[in-house]
């Protein structure tokens, strides 16, 4: 029995972002949404954070503060990249400032696209992050927690995104038929 | 003998599971009042087993050791109180569980933790007086600073001290960190400290310090019960329903109040010292 799964604590930061995907994060804490009904919190603490939700793209000048922000949570920790931007750095991508998607700079192991990213999409990124974050406690447990290889995690990655995006245009085809 | 070592026991055993279940309380009616689900009711213990999970991170060695001592300072202090020892002795245990998390916080050399250990030093400035009030009151009463004798005394302590009962309750929210008054540690890092006090502790460490929170407010409730225990099992009943009210109350403060200054923490915290603590004694004392 693993309890990281039940109260996963979240980090938010906001890359670049045009606000859109911040206010949607936001937006799952509202009673609408509410996500403290699965334990999840958003604490302003990487050390208490088990999940660093990212918005927006990185760009050159916090670079350093998304890296610092990630090696100061402790292991388990999930990197969910919430909106295209995140993802591989959206219309932003082209800007001369702009390093493109979160996992230029760090490791991300859930994609959630949208532009903004809805709150359902957001919450089931951060709800498949806890299948990793799973995976991870086992691996810490039995001492085999390693950073993982470059490639293989691309790969999975974009399962993951592919993944989402099934999953994303499912939420929406479920909230029309609602 | 034996009654006292079951009752420390007891409270040992169940003080984490009853402050638990108080605490997983608290989130669902805070939930409830903002109109929300909330989380599950054993959620604290979720995140206290989460945190356990937890890799360990440790800003510096010798944080873990003043935790620690923290941890089994608040025990102890709850236990000399439930095995009905003397209420000073208590009193000056629970200053020094506090020191030790103090100098934890500024052990860890983060700007955000040794500001918290700052005010939270400010904050024993501001309830020390008046639990200090408390105990000489019992005093004045029952004739005796000893827990045991106070509980099984004849009278009901609560009327001849109405006021210094409500200066309890006051300073309760600064020993709950209950806003207005969740200045060195607020229960969401969303202040401008972070978390203050606790900002630098993760993992066991934190589970540590959370567990030793329930202890701690199972004993201050224990406090508000000693108001009420008059030996029969009336007292109780009313004392343990008073208790949930006083705990309920705090909720219901946290919710409805922004943040204060440190200012009027003091201030405030001193003037219901001053006004309900003093003139209930100097009445007490005249009668």
């Amino acid at each position: 029995m693993s309890y990281v799964t039940k109260s996963p604590w979240v980090i938010h930061y906001d890359g670049s972002s045009c606000n859109g995907c911040d206010i949607e994060v936001l937006a799952c804490l509202t009673p609408m949404y509410d996500v403290e009904r699965f334990g999840i919190i958003n604490t302003g603490n990487p050390k208490h954070a088990d999940v660093f939700l990212v918005t927006g793209s990185v760009n050159e000048q916090n670079k350093g503060v998304v890296k610092q922000i990630y090696e100061q949570m402790p292991e388990p920790k999930v990197v969910v990249a919430v909106g295209i931007c995140a993802n591989n750095g959206g219309i932003f991508r082209e800007c001369y400032n702009i390093m493109g998607g979160v996992d230029t700079v760090i490791p991300v192991d859930v994609y959630v696209p949208g532009c903004a990213a809805r709150p359902e999409a957001i919450i089931d990124g951060v709800v498949k992050g806890l299948g990793v974050l799973e995976e991870k406690r086992k691996a810490l447990a039995s001492g085999q927690l390693t950073a993982p290889a470059a490639p293989e995690e691309s790969e999975q990655a974009e399962e993951q995104e592919a993944a989402s995006e099934e999953n994303g245009t499912e939420k929406v085809e479920e909230k029309e038929e609602a | 003998m034996i009654t006292t070592i079951i009752s420390v026991v007891a409270y040992v055993v169940l003080a984490p599971l009853v402050g638990g279940l108080l605490a997983g309380l608290d989130r669902i009616v805070s939930a409830r009042m903002q109109g929300r689900v909330g989380p599950p009711l054993l959620q604290p213990f979720y995140d206290v087993f989460k945190l356990r999970e937890k890799e360990d991170i440790t800003v510096n060695n010798v944080q873990d050791f003043y935790v620690t001592c923290f941890f089994f300072f608040v025990v102890v202090t709850g236990a000399f109180f439930f095995a009905g020892g003397d209420l000073l002795l208590v009193i000056f245990t629970l200053t020094l569980a506090s020191v030790f998390l103090i100098v934890a916080a500024f052990s860890s050399n983060s700007p955000y933790s040794q500001i918290g250990a700052e005010r939270e030093l400010l904050q024993m400035m501001a309830y020390e007086p008046m639990v200090l009030l408390t105990a000489i009151g019992f005093y004045m009463t029952e004739g005796s600073f000893k827990v045991k004798d106070i509980i099984s005394g004849g009278a009901m302590d609560f009327l001849p001290l109405v006021g210094v009962f409500f200066g309890f309750i006051f300073i309760l929210t600064l020993k709950f960190r209950k806003s207005p008054f969740d200045l060195s540690m607020s229960h969401h890092a969303h202040q401008e400290l972070v978390k203050g006090l606790v900002t630098e502790f993760s993992g066991k460490t934190m589970a540590l310090i959370e567990v030793a929170h329930w202890y701690e407010n199972i004993f201050l409730l224990g406090f508000v019960f000693l108001f009420f225990a008059n030996g029969t099992i009336w007292g109780a009943v009313i004392g343990v329903v008073v208790c949930l009210l006083a705990y309920f109350l705090e909720v219901f403060i946290d919710n409805n109040f922004a943040r204060m200054k440190w200012q009027v923490a003091i201030n405030s915290a001193w003037l219901v010292a001053l006004i309900l603590g003093v003139i209930n004694l100097f009445i007490v004392y005249l009668i």
